[in-house]
């Protein structure tokens, strides 16, 4: 690893006038997960981190009329073991306790992960699913970004700006009657990434179908919302065959990097069979 | 190491109950810290990419893998060791169960295994073979098997159980 400068401000408003200093030099530093391992591996260098680790109140969940608030320096396994995430919204609590293993997860943030766009991360596609906002502040401010709006940009590259810090999120809650899962194929080892990973949420109100949401990870450059199976499934009763002519149509979204997980054409194909078998499970079809 | 240049960076750590303060680069990984300028060298290092558990230490409460964190990331934390798990001479129950049940054969990963584990048996004392297999699955042993690691833990929190 090559050398940088590390510094560890107080208050944003402090990391935000390093982030202003050093401009494209710096980078924002949160569990470090990705980023260290990028920069171990010689493939970023980096001439200044500026860390989070000494900013307070940025790490929280809280539940809100809006669904839940989570903090950008909340861990992943603080999601993926709280009461509030699990009683509002378990499709967060299945999702976040599938990423990597516990060591990481007790290390890797919500904020990091969001900031990072690891196309094969588990959260994207269920954030995608939920319709998730980003709280990204500079020092001007500020915004907020749903990620349906183009917040996974490309290969790790996301909607964060220069001078920018992903504060937190906010997850509104699925519909009370919804099902959902967050499978995960994983053929080799139970802490690997994901071969595809398929994220759901259905809802039948009267034997048809009313809400049907599909996200897609590791089958592209980033994360996927697979918004052609709502076209299929929608106002219908939900049958087998149904289900397989929707799963169908994520085959278009599926543009895989080939590699030891499997070919660009074999992961194309298991993104459909797990999106049929999401979908057999979140329209109660099992 | 040795021609640096580079800027040194005071981090102050408590690991195993007593505090250290050492000067160091900021790209000083928190493992090299540990083994090297602490000189604690049961803690190893074998994958750098936080993925095969033996770097495995407790921080803050919580296990991390000590390779993908710089010591900087860790300043002003408590960290406990596998030098710090048994209790004086007395040994931890893990510690017991891993040499009395076959928990090791070369011996390299035991001490991420133990961290791990440790950690699992304290907020679990009576996991399942599945919860162990879960929460151990970044733990990787090329020895042993598994099965002789998983009934070690067994064994263990049955003797923390009943009150070691």
């Amino acid at each position: 690893m090559r050398d940088f400068q590390f510094h560890t401000p107080s208050t944003l408003a402090e990391a935000h006038s390093l982030l202003s200093d050093y401009g494209e030099e710096a980078r924002v530093i949160s569990g470090g997960t990705g980023l260290i391992n990028m920069m171990k591996q010689d493939l970023i260098y980096v001439d200044h981190l500026v860390s989070l680790q000494n900013i307070d109140g940025l790490n929280y969940i809280r539940s809100t009329g809006e669904g839940l608030q989570i903090g950008g320096r909340t861990t992943q396994q603080e999601v993926a073991t709280s009461g509030v995430v699990h009683e509002n919204n378990p499709l967060l609590t299945e999702t976040y306790g599938e990423v990597a293993t516990v060591r990481v997860r007790n290390a890797a943030t919500v904020g990091g992960g969001v900031a990072h766009g690891d196309p094969a991360q588990d959260p994207p596609p269920t954030l995608l699913v939920l319709d998730a906002s980003v709280h990204a502040a500079s020092k001007d401010g500020e915004r907020t970004v749903k990620v349906r709006d183009g917040w996974f940009v490309d290969y790790y590259t996301t909607g964060v700006e220069e001078g920018e810090i992903v504060t937190g999120i906010t997850v509104p809650a699925a519909p009370a009657n919804a099902k959902t899962t967050y499978i995960k194929f994983l053929p080799r080892t139970a802490d690997d990434y994901p071969t595809v990973a398929v994220s759901a949420l259905g809802v039948v109100d009267g034997g048809v179908v009313t809400d049907v949401r599909v996200g897609l990870g590791a089958v592209n450059s980033t994360a996927v919302l697979a918004e052609s199976v709502a076209g299929v499934l929608v106002g219908k009763e939900p049958t087998a065959d149904l289900v397989r002519e929707a799963a169908e149509t994520v085959r278009d979204l599926c543009a895989p990097t080939p590699d030891f997980r499997g070919s660009a054409e074999y992961k194309t194909d298991m993104a459909v069979v797990f999106t049929r078998r999401a979908l057999t499970r979140v329209l109660g079809l099992e | 190491m040795t021609q640096d240049t580079t800027v040194r960076v005071p981090v102050t750590v408590t690991v195993n109950g007593t505090e250290y303060t050492a000067e160091v680069p900021p790209r000083r990984t928190l493992v090299d810290f540990i083994r090297y300028d602490l000189g604690l060298t049961g803690t190893k290092e074998a994958c750098s990419v936080g993925v095969c558990g033996i770097c495995t230490v407790e921080m803050g409460g919580v296990i991390v893998s000590s390779c993908i964190l710089l010591a900087v990331q860790a300043s002003g934390s408590q960290i406990t060791t596998i030098e710090g798990v048994a209790d004086g001479e007395k040994l931890h129950p893990l510690q017991e169960a891993f040499m009395n049940y076959g928990g090791f054969q070369c011996g390299i990963c035991t001490p991420g295994q133990i961290m791990a584990s440790r950690a699992l048996l304290e907020q679990n004392p009576d996991p399942t073979e599945d919860e162990i297999k879960d929460w151990m699955m970044g733990n990787l042993c090329r020895c042993t098997g598994y099965y002789k690691i998983i009934e070690s833990i067994q064994k263990a929190g049955e003797v923390i159980r009943l009150g070691n």
